[in-house]
């Protein structure tokens, strides 16, 4: 590179000293994020001898394995939906319901924590709140509601997925409110000009204008919920097969006794949130499009 | 009209009693821990602890190092492609957004067999090795997060009359990195890097498979053998959170839209 003014920025020659300023990027996304899946996928389609099969991927069907996987895809699928639901109207009340001002700053600012409130913490949070001697369940038990003794547990499928939602439903808010705001004021006058009444205004214009992205939404939630294991680990320990907390105990202590085992039930965790991702990716563009 | 208002607000309300409720549930059962009164004495046992201390620290340090490992790989990736790389644009953004697709679990499992004991770079079976495999593994974590935020912030400016300009002064390509452009997207690094320390700082699942004594780990484990110090501890995770996109908004960076683990 030379530091002379550069009359001619996209010069034909290659330009090694832009090269070099992104060979850290490139070389860190090789070392880090591509070799060791393509390692995976890789192992996840060879057998202890090295030769290519599909054997692993068919074992993935054995009971444990697709027990682990279904319950995964029911809880992300269920905080999925459910946290989308809330939480686009959660976001269509905040940001369209003639509320004062001071509504939507703060509900955005606080989407954004709580979005990011996972993990660890936030199995204790609800271990504390919907626990056995939680806050909650203990009020309602004092107003003669028992959940435990109604079949609820903390530790199970409805336990998970509400916890699930306090990270869900922020998301939720923080990924639609653009395409809320996307909505012009001059469709819902158009409507109103043309004798519409305001539920006709949302069942046929605002709606189907926020379907691709509430759909996309979604599924970037299913993703989210899929791949996560810290609050579901911390909530129920290893009692809650789900597929990440099967992998986890396989890495630790090879409970499938079989590595290439191992690889295809990551490998199979990563095409689910990669095609939801992928997904949600297209049907963000094309939302965006519309708009 | 005045109907609709009023379900709105019902619709707000129940939104906030389920987002504070945990909050407030957390807070008072940290306060049970002495028997027949409210006390801080959960706060007091965390803080007392040796290992709260040396867990903390750990992924303090971690983090700060993760920041500006990341910072110095964004940072330059982000200025040239924009200025003088423009056909990468494209790529580099799908590899930045690799991180969200691929789970942390699945990504640390390929770290393990790829620079395992037995492998031509043995990374974890040195400590120092698998402290620098946790800590690329995190610039990883923050990669989508931290570059969206500086390439955000270099929309946000003239790069290229800027460039220009220190170039006709005859500075080099060093020089107006670090001093004329660093200081023009200051706020989008800061908001990437606030965010970064958000995600990592007691982030569970790589630290636990490298073995690394991280804050993430210490809070499980402290879940697993204690009934009030988890939530005083989900109290403080959460202050932490909320100072870090606090500090966000305070340096006036792009509000972190699609965070998630």
């Amino acid at each position: 590179m030379t530091s002379a003014p550069s009359s001619r920025p996209f010069a034909r020659r290659p330009d090694w000293g832009a090269w070099l300023g992104v060979a850290p990027f490139f070389l860190f996304a090789a070392m880090f994020l591509i070799a060791p899946t393509a390692w995976l996928l890789v192992g996840a389609f060879e057998d202890r001898d090295g030769a290519f099969t599909l054997a692993n991927i068919a074992r993935l069907g054995q009971p444990s394995i697709r027990l682990s996987y279904w319950l995964s895809l029911e809880v992300s699928a269920a905080s999925a939906a459910l946290g989308a639901l809330f939480g686009l109207g959660l976001a269509l009340v905040a940001l369209c319901g003639g509320l004062p001002q001071w509504v939507r700053p703060t509900l955005m600012t606080f989407s954004g924590v709580a979005s990011n409130f996972a993990g660890v913490p936030l199995a204790f949070a609800f271990m504390a709140t919907l626990g056995r001697l939680g806050l909650v369940t203990v009020l309602l038990k004092n107003l003669g509601v028992d959940l435990y003794a109604a079949g609820f547990n903390i530790l199970t499928f409805w336990g998970l997925t509400v916890t699930y939602l306090y990270f869900q439903i922020p998301l939720m808010v923080l990924v639609v409110a653009p395409a809320i705001d996307g909505l012009k004021p001059e469709w819902a006058e158009a409507a109103e000009t043309l004798g519409a009444s305001p539920l006709q205004y949302w069942r046929m214009i605002a709606l189907p204008v926020l379907m691709p992205s509430a759909l996309g939404a979604a599924l970037l939630l299913f993703a989210n919920a899929f791949g996560a294991i810290a609050t579901a680990y911390a909530l129920t320990g290893s009692s809650f097969n789900i597929a990440p907390i099967l992998l986890y105990a396989e890495i630790r202590g090879d409970v499938l006794h079989d590595p290439n085992l191992g690889y295809a039930m990551a490998v199979g965790m990563l095409a689910i949130t990669g095609f939801s991702n992928l997904a949600y990716l297209a049907l963000r563009s094309r939302s965006e499009r519309l708009r | 009209m005045r109907r609709g208002r009023l379900g709105a607000w019902a619709a707000v309300g129940l939104g906030a009693v389920y987002l504070l409720a945990p909050l407030i549930a957390t807070f008072e059962f940290s306060l049970r821990m002495r028997r027949g009164a409210y006390s801080f004495d959960a706060f007091r046992a965390v803080f007392a602890s040796g290992k709260f201390h040396q867990a903390f620290l750990y992924s303090t340090v971690l983090a700060l190092v993760t920041i500006v490992v990341a910072a110095a790989i964004v940072v330059p990736t982000a200025c040239f492609v924009r200025l003088r790389l423009p056909r990468l644009a494209g790529i580099v953004e799908f590899i930045t957004l690799l991180p969200l697709v691929i789970p942390a679990i699945v990504l640390v499992f390929g770290y393990i067999r790829l620079y395992g004991s037995s492998s031509v770079l043995p990374l974890t079976s040195t400590s120092l090795g698998a402290d620098a495999l946790l800590m690329f593994g995190y610039v990883g974590l923050g990669l989508p997060y931290m570059y969206r935020a500086v390439d955000t912030a270099l929309q946000a400016i003239d790069a290229r009359t800027l460039t220009e300009a220190a170039e006709s002064q005859g500075a080099g390509p060093l020089t107006i990195l670090i001093e004329v452009m660093l200081p023009n997207i200051r706020a989008g690094v800061l908001s990437g890097a606030f965010l970064t320390f958000a995600i990592v700082i007691g982030e569970f699942t790589m630290a636990s498979l490298l073995d690394r004594s991280a804050f993430g780990p210490y809070l499980q484990l402290i879940g697993a053998s204690r009934a009030y110090e988890p939530a005083a501890l989900a109290i403080i995770a959460f202050a932490l959170t909320w100072a870090c996109l606090g500090l966000i908004q305070l340096v006036g960076g792009a509000p972190p839209a699609a965070a998630r683990r």
